[in-house]
């Protein structure tokens, strides 16, 4: 079996609204699959289709080996869930609700305990092991529910959206996390609304839309498609952006566009191009408020792919 | 959590533990039902004010009914009252005491742990299963709560003790049977406070439509017939009969049938909309 996850055409309605239009997707044995969309693309809906807590309407999906629809049990043993939905239990502590997770997977007690322990150990929760979960700080919170996705040391773990909402330090402890559970062994698939979270740790990207595939492709080649790494410029007065676009053009093949108010981005390629924009803007005397190199937001992804904004203001459907 | 990560890189394995846990058993079911109804008891121990409808409650309703309404019915003998109330007040609370079981099934929901559990290769029914056995103490606490405080009121039971524990049981046993209607409401509705509204929708016919507060032979004739198949109305005669004497086979009968009755019914129903909640 190559695949760990293996969905073809998968559709799912609730009432009126399409949640997924028909969308394929694959991850390998070993692998981090990036599932990249805005809220409503339909990212949680499939996650949970893939975990056996919703039906598709159409479609099938193989989770291990086994049909989602058909051997749900069998996936059930395969697979571990941490998503905005999935939640420990806050009136129990974090030992108590793992040692829970532990004996409801039919551990000895004491294997629970000492599996409770180590996962404690491994979160950097030890210290808050016998506190009730409600007193636990968002990020606490969200350490917890994954610890108690990989109790049962599944093959295959489902992040639906794992750092939403966490600060910049906090999102980085997540993604070591996500690496080690690939390093021994785990396929994971990761939802995610930013591509530099996809991007830094997902062997394969999907985007999704609507319930649509908009693409599928490595990191590399999807950053390819939609321009790699951005040059944003704002200088300090609004009246020398047309300095600045002179600037930009030169630095790169690609025009310049708006990037904010009173700020300019380009698309750049290689490593010189922030360097020659610094001697330029310093040449020409320009002062600066904001100089930034970056991946295009999702915004900008889904502007590339699809010609059109994302509609932030949608809810995520389910 | 960095440090530690690379520290123990070594200990995590994917091990084969999904691969060889024990296939299906009911000792299995059991012991899945037997850890859910000790996360619920860890949680009421944790709020105790969750306890309030099983011990405050029934002692205000004693006071209530006995005092408010006793001197006008039973020919104003307050004490005669409380012994024909009593027993009704009993089954009432019984009822009412299953409304929480659905509102904190409704609420795992909303919370998502509902979610962690249905993702577990655990059966259906034992997160249910669970809950009601969970469920069990607080009717204990409910029956001991009513007929300790009806004692010091002046409630005498007048058959003999083994009649009294067997009302208790009785009680109780009708509670874990009733209380599938409140799993299925919580399974059903969108909020625990829709729970408690539906509930008491039903509950208040059964309860007040029935012989709990006066003499069925005093009511109008159509409100005669429901009072005599109600489920409520049998559970009270047989506890009567239980604790004060008097024929009890046939009710007792009534009630087991309803019992049966309402888990045929209701734990198919709950187990369904439990598989359909998404």
């Amino acid at each position: 079996m190559s695949y760990a996850i293996e969905a073809e055409a998968l559709t799912k309605r609730f009432g009126e609204t399409t949640a997924l239009a028909g969308i394929d997707l694959a991850a390998r044995e070993g692998s981090v699959l990036g599932v990249l969309g805005p809220n409503g693309a339909g990212k949680t809906t499939a996650v949970r289709i893939l975990a056996t807590l919703l039906r598709a309407d159409s479609g099938r999906a193989k989770v291990a080996g086994y049909d989602v629809a058909s051997q749900p049990q069998q996936v059930r043993q395969q697979i571990g869930l941490t998503g905005q939905f999935a939640s420990v239990d806050e009136d129990l502590t974090g030992t108590q609700n793992l040692v829970m997770i532990g004996q409801l997977l039919d551990l000895p007690t004491h294997t629970a305990k000492r599996r409770a322990a180590e996962l404690l150990e491994w979160f950097d929760l030890a210290a808050a092991a016998d506190r009730v979960a409600k007193t636990y700080s968002g990020g606490m919170r969200r350490r917890l529910d994954l610890a108690a996705s990989l109790v049962g040391r599944p093959a295959i773990v489902f992040l639906d959206e794992p750092t939403t909402g966490l600060d910049p330090a906090k999102r980085e402890a997540m993604w070591d996390v996500v690496r080690r559970l690939v390093t021994d062994g785990s396929t994971v698939l990761l939802t995610t609304q930013y591509l530099e979270e996809a991007d830094a740790l997902a062997d394969e990207i999907t985007v999704i839309d609507r319930g649509r595939v908009i693409a599928h492709d490595t990191p590399l080649g999807l950053k390819r498609k939609v321009g790699g790494q951005r040059l944003t410029v704002r200088p300090t007065d609004p009246d020398r952006l047309d300095d600045v676009r002179v600037i930009l053009g030169a630095v790169s093949d690609k025009p310049a566009e708006g990037g904010g108010r009173d700020a300019l981005s380009v698309a750049v390629t290689g490593d010189q191009a922030m360097a020659a924009t610094v001697a330029r803007l310093h040449a020409a005397d320009i002062s600066v408020t904001e100089l930034s190199l970056h991946l295009p937001s999702l915004d900008e992804v889904f502007f590339t792919l699809t010609g059109q904004r994302t509609d932030a203001d949608e809810e995520d459907a389910a | 959590m960095t440090t530690t990560l690379a520290k123990e890189a070594a200990v995590e394995t994917v091990s084969s533990t999904a691969q060889t846990r024990p296939a299906t058993s009911p000792r299995r079911h059991i012991k899945h039902a037997l850890v859910l109804a000790r996360r619920n008891l860890i949680k009421t121990m944790r709020t105790p004010e969750q306890l309030i409808d099983v011990t405050l409650q029934p002692i205000i309703f004693l006071l209530l009914f006995v005092y408010v309404f006793g001197g006008a019915i039973s020919g104003g003998s307050r004490h005669d009252y409380l012994q024909f109330l009593l027993p009704g007040l009993l089954a009432q609370g019984i009822a009412m005491g299953s409304i929480a079981l659905g509102q904190n099934l409704n609420a795992d929901i909303e919370k998502g742990v509902f979610d962690r559990f249905r993702a577990l290769p655990i059966a259906r029914l034992a997160p249910l299963v669970g809950a009601v056995l969970a469920d069990f103490f607080r009717y204990v606490i409910l029956c001991l709560i009513y007929v300790g405080f009806g004692y010091l009121m002046g409630f005498r039971a007048t058959t003999n003790p083994a009649g009294a524990v067997a009302a208790i049981l009785l009680s109780v046993a009708f509670a874990l049977c009733f209380c599938w209607i409140s799993l299925w409401v919580g399974l059903k509705v969108r909020t625990p406070g829709a729970v408690q509204g539906v509930m008491f929708l039903l509950i208040f016919p059964l309860s007040f439509g029935s012989n709990t507060f006066v003499e069925t032979s005093t009511m109008p004739g159509w409100l005669q017939a429901f009072v005599k198949v109600n489920p409520i109305s049998h559970l009270v005669e047989a506890v009567r009969g239980l604790m004060l004497g008097g024929p009890v086979t046939r009710d007792l009968l009534w009630t087991f049938g309803w019992m049966a009755g309402l888990l045929a019914l209701f734990v198919p129903l709950a187990l369904r909309a439990y598989k359909r909640r998404s």
